[in-house]
C-alpha cells in the first residue's frame, strides 16, 4: 500500500496530467519525440545533399508538417473506427488501381491519376489499406485462422500486389506484399508454410526472371551482381555510393563537407541514396547512433504492438512498424551495396511527398492504438 | 456495430500471446538484420577505408563516357556523302555556374557571342534534359578564341571547351533525301531510346533518311574513361588501364552513284518532281532525287525559326520527299503493264485492232470518255497503242479486264504495296478496288472507273520509287527485287566489307515469255519509232531505250471543254511522267521520273531520263 501523504498524491496527479494532457491529443511521446528527431536530422542532411540548397529543405518542411498533421489527424481516429472502415478503403483503392491501370499516367508507367489539381498516387493508399484489410478479417475470428481463411486472406494481399506490380512499380508492390505478410505471420502463418513458400519462389527464380521480370528489372539486379557493367547508369550511383560510405571513416567528414559532385545526382536517384551522403559526412559513429535511432522508434513501435488491445489493433500495429523497418532496411541495404537498386526512399529523411504522408499515417495509426487503449480494453 | 462475438476472453488472452511470440521472433530476425548491416556498413568504412578515401576526395574518379565516331557514308564509288569534321564548341554546364549572366558578359569580350547565339543559349538552357550536361553556347571556335578561352579559363568556372565532331554533308542538297541528316536529340527520341547509355554524350541523332534508317549501326558503341578530376571537376588525368574505348558507328557505301544525282538535279532545273533509278537485276538504287532540296547541314546543329519556318512553309515544299512518299496519278505510264496483263491474261492479242475515234462510250452511259488526241488515232493495234500512247485503246481494254484483274494483276507488280525499301516513311499508294471502295468510300464501284483506272487516273496512286521498281521488274521479265539504299557496311576497324546480298520479292508470274517481249518491244518503239510520244530523245542514241511516256492529269476539265495548257495556271497543269529502262535486251538501269506541273511526258520527263541513262552507260571518253 502507498502512503498516500501529499507529496505522493501530487506526484500521481502529475503523472496522471502528464497522460492525460499528450493522451487527450493522443500523441504518443516517445514515438512524436523520435520521429520530429529523426525528421530534424533528415531536413539537415537534405540541405547538404542539395548543395545546400534551402528551396529544398525548405520544401520538405512543408511535406513534414503536413504529413505531422496527417498523423495527428489519424491518431485522433479510434481504432474502432480504423477497423470499421477497413474494408471500405480497401475496396476503394482497389477500384483505384484498377482505375489507375486504365486510365493512368507517367512516365511510362502508369502510376498516377491526374486529378487535375494534383496527381495522386493509389498505390500509397495501398500500403496502409492492405494490413488493415487483413487484420480486420483475420480478427473476425480466431487466431490461428484456419485454412480457408488464410487462402482468402492471402488473395487480399496477392491482387493488390499483382495490380501495383503492374504499374510497373517493384518495389511499392513489395512493400504492400510485406507488409501483408506480416499481418499473416503474426497472426499464425505456420512456418512450415513459410519456409516452403521460400523454397518454391528460389526455385521458380529462373521463371521469375523470365517471365516477370521486364528487362530494366533484369538489368538491375545484374548491375547489382556486377556494377562494373553499367557505369554510366545505375552502376555508378551504386559504386559512388560505396566510395561516398567508405571514404566517410569512423568519424566522417562533417556536415556540409560531402563531395556533392562526386554524386553527380540523376533526379531519381538522389533522394534515395541521401544515405549514402549520411555516412560520409557522419562516419560510422553517425551510423550507428542513426540507427540507434531507428531502432528506438522500431521498438517503440513494437512495444505499443504488445501493449496494444484487441487483435486488429496488434496484428496491424504489429505490420505497420515490421514495415517500416523493412523501408530503412532495404534503402539502406541498397545503397551500401547489399542488395539491387529498388528505389525505396529512406523513411523520413529522403526527399519526397506522398511517401512521407503515407508513412506518417502509418504512425498515426500506431499512435491512436497506442492511446486509445483504455477505450478499446472497456 | 455488430460482430459476431464467438471470441471468448480466453482467446483473447491466448491470441495476444501467439502475435506476441511470433513478434518476439521476428524482433529477433530484425537484430540478426541490423547486424549484418552494420557489419557490412563496418566493412566499407572501417576494414576498406583507406582504399575509398583515396578513391575519393583527394583524387576524384569521375567516369565520362568517350564519344564513339559515327559511321561515314559513301556512294558506290566511294565518294563522302557524310562526314565527321572536327570542331570546338563553347559550352556551359550550368550547374557549375554561380551566375550564367555575368559569366556570358566575361565570355563576349573573349569570344564573339551574337544576340542570336545567346537566344538560342537560352532556349537550349530551359530544354535542357539531363543535369551537368553542358549546354552549348558557340559552336566552331575559331583556333584564336580557343587560345584565349584556355588563358582564362582558370576564372570561368562552369566553362567548358568541348572538343568535338559535326556532321558534314558535302554535297549538300544533292542527298538530302536520300542520307538525311543528323540533329539534337529532342525530348520524344530521348524516351524512346532503349539503350540509354549508349547515347552518353552523344547530342545528335538521325532524323531522316539513310541517317535515320541505319542509326544503330552508324552509332557505335559509347566507350569509358575513368578521369582524376579536382574539386571543381576539372580533369586531371585519364587512367588509361580503366578505359574501354569506344567501338566506332559502321561505314556504309550506299548503291547511289552521286554523279548520276548530280546530272538528274542539273537536269530537273527548276522543275519541282522526283527521280529513282535502280538497277533491275539487284535492286540497288542508283539515285533518288527529290527537288526541289535543301541543305541538310543547316539543321546539324539546329535551325533559326525563321529558316526553319521558311522551309517547312514554302510551298514548294523542299523538306517533303516526292520519291519515297509523294503520291501521283501513273497516267499514261501505266499501260505497258496493262497491256501485259490483256496479253496474259488472254483477254486480247498483239494483232488484235480498235477504231479510236478520239472518244469512248459504254454502252448505257453517254458520257464521252475522251482521247487526248481529240481526232483519235484510227485503227489501233497493241503495239500502236503503246507507242502513240492510245487512251481509247485502253478504256476498252480495261473495261474487257475489269477492275478486279487489273487490280489483281498490278498488285501483283507492286502497285498498291510498299516496297520495303531500307528507308523509313515509305507509303504504299493507292490501288483501287470494289473492296476497297466499299471499305472506304461505303459506294460500290462503278465501271466508268474502270476506264480511268485503265488510263492510270482516278483513285489509283503510285509513288515514284513504286513506278521505278515496277519498270525495273518489268525490265527484268518479272523477277522482283527489293530496293535497296545500302551496298555495303563496313568495319572501320579492319576495313572488311560485308556487302548485302539482294533479296527477291514474290515474283510476277510468267505465262507467255513472248507477251512480255511484245510490250517491251512497242515500249522501245515508244523511244525509237518516228511516231513514238518519246521520239526526242532519240537523237543520236547508241543504245536501245525502252520506256513509257505519262501525262497526270492534276485536275478533269468538263465535257466540252479544252485543256488549253497555256490557259491553266501552273499549279494545275498536268504532271509529265516516263519511266524506261535501258539497255531494252539486257537492262542495267531501270528510272521512273515525275516532273511537277510541266506537261508532257515525252517533251519533259524523257530528256531528263536520257542524260541520266548517258550517264551511266556511255563510257567516259578523256
Amino acid at each position: 500500500m502507498i502512503p498516500q501523504n501529499s507529496s505522493n498524491l501530487e506526484k500521481d496527479h502529475r503523472l496522471n496530467m502528464r497522460r492525460t494532457v499528450l493522451t487527450r491529443i493522443h500523441m504518443d511521446f516517445l514515438l512524436l519525440f523520435g520521429l520530429m528527431l529523426l525528421a530534424g536530422i533528415g531536413v539537415v542532411i537534405l540541405y547538404s545533399a542539395s548543395g545546400q540548397n534551402m528551396d529544398v529543405a525548405l520544401r520538405q518542411l512543408v511535406h513534414l508538417a503536413v504529413a505531422f498533421i496527417v498523423m495527428f489527424t489519424v491518431a485522433q481516429i479510434s481504432p474502432i473506427n480504423i477497423e470499421f472502415w477497413s474494408p471500405w478503403l480497401f475496396g476503394l483503392g482497389l477500384i483505384l488501381l484498377i482505375v489507375v491501370l486504365v486510365f493512368g499516367e507517367g512516365k511510362g508507367a502508369q502510376r498516377w491519376l491526374d486529378l487535375g489539381l494534383f496527381r495522386f498516387q493509389p498505390s500509397e493508399i495501398m500500403k496502409i489499406a492492405v494490413p488493415m484489410m487483413i487484420a480486420w478479417f483475420l480478427s473476425e475470428s480466431h487466431l490461428p485462422p484456419s485454412q480457408l481463411r488464410l487462402l482468402f486472406a492471402s488473395m487480399l494481399l496477392i491482387i493488390p500486389t499483382i495490380l501495383v506490380a503492374a504499374q510497373p512499380d517493384l518495389g511499392t508492390s513489395l512493400l504492400i506484399a510485406c507488409s501483408g505478410f506480416f499481418v499473416l505471420l503474426l497472426a499464425g502463418l505456420r512456418w512450415r508454410l513459410i519456409i516452403g513458400s521460400f523454397i518454391l519462389i528460389i526455385a521458380s527464380t529462373p521463371l521469375i526472371w523470365h517471365y516477370l521480370l521486364h528487362p530494366y528489372q533484369q538489368r538491375r539486379v545484374l548491375i547489382f551482381l556486377n556494377p562494373k557493367i553499367d557505369p554510366l547508369g545505375d552502376g555508378y550511383h551504386i559504386t559512388q555510393s560505396s566510395i561516398a560510405i567508405g571514404s566517410g571513416g569512423l568519424y566522417g567528414k562533417g556536415w556540409l563537407n560531402g563531395t556533392q559532385s562526386h554524386l553527380d545526382f540523376l533526379p531519381e536517384r538522389s533522394t534515395d541514396f541521401i544515405f549514402a551522403v549520411f555516412s560520409e559526412e557522419f562516419g560510422f559513429i553517425g551510423i550507428l547512433l542513426l540507427l540507434a535511432l531507428y531502432l528506438f522508434i522500431i521498438i517503440r513501435g513494437v512495444i505499443i504492438t504488445a501493449e496494444a488491445k484487441g487483435t486488429f489493433s496488434r496484428l496491424l500495429a504489429g505490420s505497420l512498424i515490421l514495415t517500416f523497418f523493412v523501408y530503412m532496411f532495404v534503402n539502406i541495404g541498397m545503397v551500401s551495396g547489399l542488395l539491387p537498386v529498388v528505389g525505396l526512399p529512406l523513411p523520413l529523411i529522403s526527399y519526397g511527398g506522398t511517401s512521407i504522408v503515407t508513412l506518417m499515417a502509418a504512425f498515426g495509426v500506431l499512435m491512436s492504438i497506442q492511446t486509445h487503449r483504455k477505450l478499446i480494453a472497456s | 456495430m455488430a460482430r459476431t462475438n464467438s471470441i471468448t476472453l480466453k482467446d483473447h488472452i491466448r491470441e495476444s500471446l501467439l502475435v506476441n511470440r511470433r513478434l518476439l521472433i521476428i524482433s529477433l530476425m530484425m537484430v540478426v538484420f541490423i547486424i549484418v548491416l552494420i557489419l557490412k556498413l563496418a566493412y566499407l568504412q572501417i576494414f576498406s577505408h583507406q582504399y575509398y578515401t583515396t578513391l575519393s576526395e583527394k583524387n576524384r574518379l569521375a567516369i565520362l563516357p568517350i564519344v564513339p565516331t559515327r559511321g561515314l557514308i559513301y556512294d558506290r564509288n566511294g565518294i563522302l556523302l557524310a562526314q565527321n569534321l572536327p570542331s570546338f564548341s563553347l559550352v556551359i554546364v550550368p550547374e557549375h555556374v554561380k551566375d550564367i549572366n555575368s559569366t556570358l558578359s566575361d565570355l563576349s569580350d573573349l569570344v564573339t557571342l551574337s544576340d542570336e547565339d545567346i537566344k538560342r543559349f537560352y532556349e537550349r538552357l530551359k530544354a535542357k534534359e539531363r543535369p551537368f550536361e553542358g549546354v552549348p553556347l558557340r559552336f566552331r571556335l575559331t583556333d584564336e578564341e580557343v587560345a584565349r578561352i584556355a588563358v582564362n579559363r582558370y576564372r570561368l568556372t562552369g566553362v567548358n571547351i568541348k572538343p568535338e565532331l559535326i556532321r558534314h554533308y558535302p554535297l549538300g542538297p544533292l542527298t538530302a533525301h536520300s542520307v538525311g541528316y543528323v540533329a539534337r536529340i529532342n525530348k520524344e527520341e530521348l524516351r524512346a531510346i532503349i539503350d540509354i547509355a549508349n547515347y552518353s554524350g552523344t547530342s545528335h541523332i538521325g532524323k531522316v533518311g539513310i541517317e535515320k534508317s541505319y542509326e544503330t549501326l552508324l552509332l557505335g558503341q559509347v566507350g569509358i574513361q575513368h578521369v582524376e578530376t579536382n574539386a571543381q571537376g576539372r580533369r586531371l588525368r585519364t587512367i588509361e588501364p580503366l578505359t574501354t574505348k569506344p567501338i566506332p558507328g559502321k561505314n556504309l557505301y550506299l548503291n547511289i552513284d552521286s554523279k548520276l544525282q548530280a546530272v538528274a538535279q542539273q537536269a530537273f532545273g527548276e522543275h519541282s518532281g522526283a527521280l529513282v533509278a535502280m538497277d533491275p537485276n539487284n535492286g540497288n538504287i542508283l539515285a533518288m532525287i527529290s527537288m526541289p532540296s535543301y541543305d541538310p547541314n543547316l539543321f546539324v546543329n539546329g535551325l533559326d525559326t525563321q529558316t526553319y519556318q521558311a522551309l517547312s512553309t514554302s510551298l514548294e515544299r523542299p523538306l517533303f520527299n516526292r520519291s519515297l512518299q509523294g503520291r501521283y496519278p501513273p497516267g499514261s505510264a501505266l499501260k505497258p503493264f496493262i497491256a501485259l496483263a490483256g496479253l496474259e491474261l488472254n483477254r486480247i492479242s498483239d494483232t488484235n485492232t480498235i477504231d479510236c475515234p478520239g472518244w469512248y462510250m459504254l454502252k448505257g452511259d453517254d458520257r464521252h470518255y475522251r482521247d487526248w488526241k481529240k481526232a483519235g488515232h484510227g485503227e489501233t493495234n497493241l503495239k500502236k497503242a503503246i507507242v502513240e500512247s492510245c487512251d481509247v485503246y485502253f478504256y476498252n481494254l480495261s473495261h474487257t479486264l475489269g477492275i478486279d484483274n487489273l487490280h489483281t494483276y498490278l498488285t501483283a507488280f507492286g502497285m498498291g504495296r510498299k516496297t520495303g525499301i531500307d528507308l523509313k516513311g515509305e507509303v504504299p499508294g493507292l490501288m483501287p478496288s470494289r473492296e476497297w471502295k466499299r471499305r472506304t468510300r461505303h459506294l460500290p464501284w462503278f465501271p466508268g472507273e474502270t476506264l480511268i483506272t485503265g488510263i492510270g487516273q482516278g483513285f489509283i496512286l503510285a509513288t515514284p520509287l513504286q513506278l521505278a521498281s515496277m519498270t525495273a521488274t518489268l525490265a527484268n521479265r518479272g523477277q522482283r527485287f527489293q530496293p535497296r539504299m545500302v551496298y555495303a557496311i563496313q568495319d572501320p576497324a579492319n576495313e572488311t566489307l560485308e556487302i548485302s546480298s539482294s533479296r527477291t520479292l514474290d515474283a510476277v508470274t510468267r505465262t507467255d515469255d513472248l507477251n512480255w517481249e511484245t510490250i517491251i518491244n512497242a515500249m522501245q518503239e515508244v523511244v525509237h519509232s518516228i511516231y513514238g510520244t518519246a521520239r526526242r530523245i532519240n537523237i543520236k542514241l547508241p543504245y536501245k531505250i525502252a520506256g513509257k511516256t505519262g501525262t497526270a492529269q492534276i485536275f478533269g476539265i468538263k465535257q466540252d471543254e479544252e485543256y488549253v495548257e497555256a490557259e491553266v495556271s501552273k499549279k494545275l497543269r498536268d504532271h509529265a511522267l516516263f519511266v524506261a529502262f535501258a539497255p531494252a535486251d539486257k537492262p542495267r538501269i531501270a528510272v521512273a521520273v515525275i516532273v511537277e506541273n510541266a506537261g508532257s511526258g515525252g517533251a519533259v520527263g524523257a530528256p531528263i531520263v536520257r542524260k541520266v541513262m548517258d550517264e551511266f552507260l556511255l563510257e567516259k571518253k578523256g
